[in-house]
């Protein structure tokens, strides 16, 4: 049975021309699947309708039993009630909160918080605040705040792309590490097809808005 | 000359009501103000915008007609409250707000604009809700501006004139303000006495600005 299955619409703006959102797609449990494109295709916003963050025309979201959009039905899951995590293509991190603060603020429990700074080795740092930070270190920082409220889906929005080429080898090593260790079923947005390779089961590419497998 | 401090007492506490209630009535203003797109938003943005530009006695003249005990609101208070508006503290209080009103709501709605909404989305996929991230994440992230607000608000409350005089008159421990002794004084000829109220009324006007800069600097460095 599929963990995530998704059919969405929506009219979208590009400079300065119209397109139309067009994507249906059904991925696995504990799968991982990439969707690439170029910039302005839609990616991030097909993300940001998972997570519940815009609201499509129509179409409808399940994940596993629970429906979370359904136009025809009228329902629409606020972000708040759907069980995600997000990785922001910057992070997003609170910055008058430190590494450990970031963390607490998702999962409401030390025991749990502890646990994931362990599990992305952020312990040293815990006390650091964001701009203290390395790029790699806030990297590891917004995935374990995303893994805080042990999301059912974890969405990544380019999760690499602010780093540099180095960095982006081992933390993406890291980010496999991390994600077959939790089996959290993932969406990761990226506009490299290496990365999209190395990290996920199965791949969509969108191109103005449309799966081109 | 002789030093009657009460004036000081009377703006202080005036200053203080004014800047409490509007730090509480315009956040949510301040919120709309800077998130919401309905047309309709210049157009309420504009008549917060005119204590700006009106003159305070034109200002104080309206209020005066709403608040006197013949006017709209100042009947309601009577009948209801059995509180007289005019020519009394709360009253003063009430068109103190209404002309102090742009200082703060600007200050908010600068401080809630510098504030990444993707900070917010971000709260909101950790399953917290509008308010727990208004608390949380908003207002720690805007706590200068909030300063600036409560500074601007509470130096221009002090020196209030034109406003307090039409409604409040000058009644001594209930309305006569700082700025109303100092013009009383210098009506009477008595310059030296008038200078002591100005020179405290400028150094800590002067005081609260040095202030506001050094936290925005501090700020800044962060």
């Amino acid at each position: 049975m599929s963990a995530l299955e998704f059919d969405l619409k929506m009219r979208l703006r590009a400079g300065d021309h119209d397109f139309r959102l067009d994507a249906v797609h059904s991925l696995g449990e504990g799968g991982i699947l990439g969707i690439r494109g170029p910039s302005g295709s839609g990616k991030t916003t097909l993300l940001r309708c998972l997570a519940g963050l815009y609201r499509p025309d129509s179409g409808c979201i399940k994940m596993g039993e629970e429906t979370w959009f359904d136009s025809n039905g009228g329902l629409f899951l606020p972000v708040r009630r759907r069980s995600i995590g997000l990785v922001f293509q910057d992070y997003a991190l609170f910055p008058h909160m430190t590494v450990y603060g970031n963390i607490h603020y998702a999962t409401n429990d030390k025991d749990r918080t502890e646990e994931l700074l362990e599990l992305t080795r952020l312990t040293d740092i815990a006390r650091h605040f964001p701009r203290e930070l390395s790029g790699g270190q806030k990297q590891r920082t917004a995935l374990a705040r995303a893994l805080g409220r042990n999301p059912r889906l974890l969405l990544l929005d380019e999760p690499l792309s602010a780093l540099d080429e180095d960095l982006r080898q081992s933390l993406g090593e890291e980010l496999l590490r991390v994600l077959s260790m939790t089996g959290v079923t993932a969406v990761l947005v990226s506009h490299s097809r290496q990365e999209i390779a190395r990290l996920c089961t199965e791949v969509i590419e969108l191109v103005e808005g449309k799966i081109k497998r | 000359m002789s030093f009657d401090p009460v004036p000081f007492k009377v703006s202080f506490l005036f200053g203080l009501w004014v800047t409490g209630i509007l730090l509480v009535a315009c956040f949510p203003l301040a919120w709309i103000f800077a998130r919401s797109k309905g047309r309709w938003v210049p157009w309420i943005e504009s008549v917060t915008t005119l204590p700006l530009v009106l003159s305070p006695t034109v200002l104080g003249f309206y209020l005066l007609i709403f608040l006197s005990p013949r006017g709209p609101v100042g009947a309601f208070f009577l009948r209801t409250f059995h509180v007289r508006l005019a020519f009394s503290f709360a009253g003063i209080v009430i068109a103190g707000c209404l002309a102090s009103i742009p200082f703060m709501l600007s200050a908010l709605r600068t401080g809630i604009l510098s504030v990444p909404s993707q900070l917010l989305d971000a709260s909101y996929t950790l399953g917290k809700g509008r308010l727990e991230t208004i608390f949380r994440i908003v207002i720690p992230n805007m706590k200068s501006s909030i300063v600036a607000g409560v500074v601007n608000t509470f130096a221009h409350s002090l020196g209030e004139f034109g406003v307090v005089l039409m409604i409040g008159g000058s009644i001594p421990g209930v309305t006569k303000v700082v700025s109303i002794a100092v013009y009383e004084r210098v009506e009477s000829l008595d310059f030296a006495g008038a200078h002591v109220y100005a020179a405290i009324l400028l150094a800590l006007s002067y005081g609260g600005v040095l202030l506001l800069n050094f936290l925005q600097r501090r700020e800044a460095k962060r």
